[in-house]
């Protein structure tokens, strides 16, 4: 007997019994199809969490105060630091840095109270960190040197304190209580992935210093971002802006009082996070998958006994015991294939509900069914069908005919 | 010891059962020769071994000790595959409850032997043998639209398309009504004599066995009266 006949025979049996067929392929739909959609939203996530990351600004090097016991006599970052950082002949590479000192604020405006990042910069900030403003003008390098009470809110902050973020301009909040006149408004940069982006707002970096966030050092700032001038040189920016500060910070090797992330550090740990979050939600439909096979395997079982006088009828008719496991693989790996296939198309229809919903909630993920999950899910989905069927198939072909045609 | 007139040689056939402890010796040295085209009936009690000899004679089963030759072929010592190749060519059987496929039209079961044969034209060859059962305007009816002797007639048909050396019919008539039942006996006697295949008829009835040439009686593992 040939493959399609077998094919054939075994469709007439399994739609024979529909009901029991239809409910042993839902074990298996449930199982591919929540494959399917999980690592598709886990894609979906990585891609978005990628896009956050780089919506940031571009090349960008975090430099940062670190050290602790093993360091011996660190030192702060100091606006003398970045000053050195922006230096054509040591580092060509740096195109510019700028300095930030930061902290958490109330912030108040006609009775409404926020809670806020305060971000005290100079101007360069709004470029290397690719922010826009949509009404207004950021902080000027005028407004740094004048030590200036001004201040630029995010869209966010906005929103909370007035209602609106249009036509601001001109009026003024109070930053711990000390007041301030709002010169510009920013562009909202969406994504609640990294929290507060749009929950910040700017003040000159010496207004701060002075009165906002006072540290021991007049000269100090919690943070320096340098951007490199192009993404093949961050390495390079890299690697000056650590001789830089050794140099000036006098630290010995392998004992930095800073530390240095790169975007693309950034970048790596995030993605091995959505990664190893792809995995483990991969993993539990896995194991759907498998209950599913186990649920195949059940029914073939009994199916093997039902049929136990139609097996022995088929022996004493000329069957081989390899017509007779085949007869039983391939209704196992049938019901199992259309799980697949139908588990393909609920995960379609599951990302686009997940995705419908992801937008609704303001997170842009858009999952990503990938050719190769279809088809590594459903593969996997026939060889659980195989490897299911094949202990019911060998118990059928196994019986002994006489024994199978006695059998009430 | 191939003699050309015979296609069923036996010789000191015997088969034993391990029930549990105790040894169950179901056929106890059955010797006999059946002709080709030999119309036999086996009767006997139950417990008789008449079952266990049918078995035998099937190739449904291999005896424990003794030869047996079927057409002129040694199949005692066969492995399973081997002997579903037997069956196949060799045997055609028909049972007492009928033993077709509900899922498959009359058409489709008569088929049945062929696919594992690996034949060609099957329709034409089984459409030949439905007519030849007098089923040419049921073909395409599953058997729980047909009566039960039309069924039987579906298996006979079965039995014959592979064009079998020996049709094994166990107690054929003995779901069926009684006219329905002499009706199945008149056309296997008729294929009979019409094909000249060799017909081996496991029976209670003696009428039956008074149709047949030829009565092999079992009782306690052997054939009474010697041959």
């Amino acid at each position: 007997m040939n493959l399609w006949q077998h094919f054939i025979e075994s469709l007439e049996s399994l739609t024979s019994n529909k009901l029991r067929s239809g409910l042993t392929i839902l074990g298996v739909v449930i199982g591919v199809a929540s494959v399917i959609s999980m690592v598709a939203i886990g894609q979906g996530a990585t891609a978005s969490v990628t896009a956050q990351i780089q919506s940031i600004g571009s090349n960008l090097l975090y430099v940062s105060s670190s050290g602790g016991q093993a360091v011996s006599n660190p030192k702060p970052l100091t606006l003398l630091d970045v000053q050195a950082l922006i230096d054509p002949t040591n580092a060509p590479d740096v195109q510019t840095a700028v300095g930030t000192l930061q902290s958490r604020a109330t912030i108040t405006a006609s009775g409404t109270t926020a809670s806020a990042s305060v971000v005290a910069t100079t101007a360069d900030y709004a470029e290397v960190r690719s922010l826009t403003v949509q009404d207004g003008e950021f902080i000027t390098a005028t407004e740094v040197s004048g030590r200036s009470a001004s201040v630029v809110l995010g869209s966010g902050v906005a929103d909370t304190l007035f209602g609106t973020e249009a036509g601001l301009v001109g009026q003024t909040v109070r930053i711990q209580n000390q007041p301030y006149r709002i010169v510009g408004v920013l562009k909202s940069l969406g994504g609640g992935g990294l929290g507060s982006q749009d929950n910040q707002v700017i003040v000159p970096l010496t207004t701060a210093q002075s009165r906002l966030i006072r540290r021991g050092d007049s000269n100090r700032i919690d943070q320096i971002l340098v951007q490199a001038s192009s993404a093949g040189g961050v390495a390079a920016a890299q690697e000056e802006v650590t001789n830089i500060l050794r140099a000036r910070h006098g630290t010995r090797v392998g004992g930095d009082d800073f530390n240095i992330l790169t975007q693309q550090d950034l970048l790596g740990t995030a993605t091995s996070i959505t990664g190893t979050l792809t995995l483990l939600l991969g993993g539990i439909g896995g194991i759907s998958l498998v209950v599913g096979g186990i649920g195949i395997m059940n029914i073939m079982l009994v199916s093997v006994t039902e049929r136990t006088r139609e097996i022995g009828l088929r022996k004493a008719l000329g069957a081989h015991k390899w017509d007779i496991r085949l007869q039983f693989l391939m209704e196992s790996s049938v019901l199992s294939i259309f799980g697949g296939l139908i588990g393909v198309a609920v995960a379609t229809g599951v990302s686009k509900v997940i995705a419908n919903i992801a937008a609704s909630s303001n997170t842009a993920i858009t999952p990503v069914i990938g050719l190769d999950s279809v088809l590594l899910a459903t593969l996997f989905s026939a060889a659980v069908g195989l490897f299911f069927g094949i202990y019911p198939a060998n118990r059928a072909s196994n019986l002994e005919p006489v024994e199978a045609l006695r059998y009430e | 010891m191939s003699d050309d007139g015979c296609v069923i040689e036996a010789e000191n056939l015997t088969k034993y059962f391990e029930m549990g402890e105790v040894e169950v010796q179901a056929l106890r040295g059955v010797t006999f020769k059946i002709k080709r085209g030999e119309v036999v009936s086996i009767m006997g009690p139950s417990g008789s071994g008449k079952s266990t000899l049918m078995n035998i004679l099937g190739c449904l089963d291999i005896p424990t000790s003794g030869e047996y030759l079927l057409d002129g072929e040694n199949v005692s010592h066969l492995s399973d595959d081997e002997l579903s190749d037997i069956r196949n060519r060799k045997v055609g059987f028909i049972f007492q409850s009928f033993n077709l496929l509900p899922r498959m039209s009359a058409l489709q079961n008569v088929i049945l032997p062929l696919r594992y044969a690996g034949a060609n034209k099957l329709k034409d060859r089984a459409m030949t043998a439905l007519e030849a059962v007098g089923l040419a305007d049921r073909v395409h009816h599953r058997p729980n639209e047909l009566s039960g002797g039309q069924q039987q007639r579906v298996a006979i048909a079965r039995a014959l398309i592979t064009e079998p050396s020996i049709i094994m019919a166990d107690e054929p008539t003995g779901n069926l009504d009684s006219k329905a039942g002499k009706e199945i006996i008149d056309l296997l006697l008729n294929l009979n004599r019409e094909s000249g295949t060799t017909l081996i008829i496991v029976t209670h009835s003696s009428e039956i066995a008074g149709q047949t040439g030829r009565v092999l009686r079992m009782r306690d593992g052997l054939l009474e009266g010697g041959v």
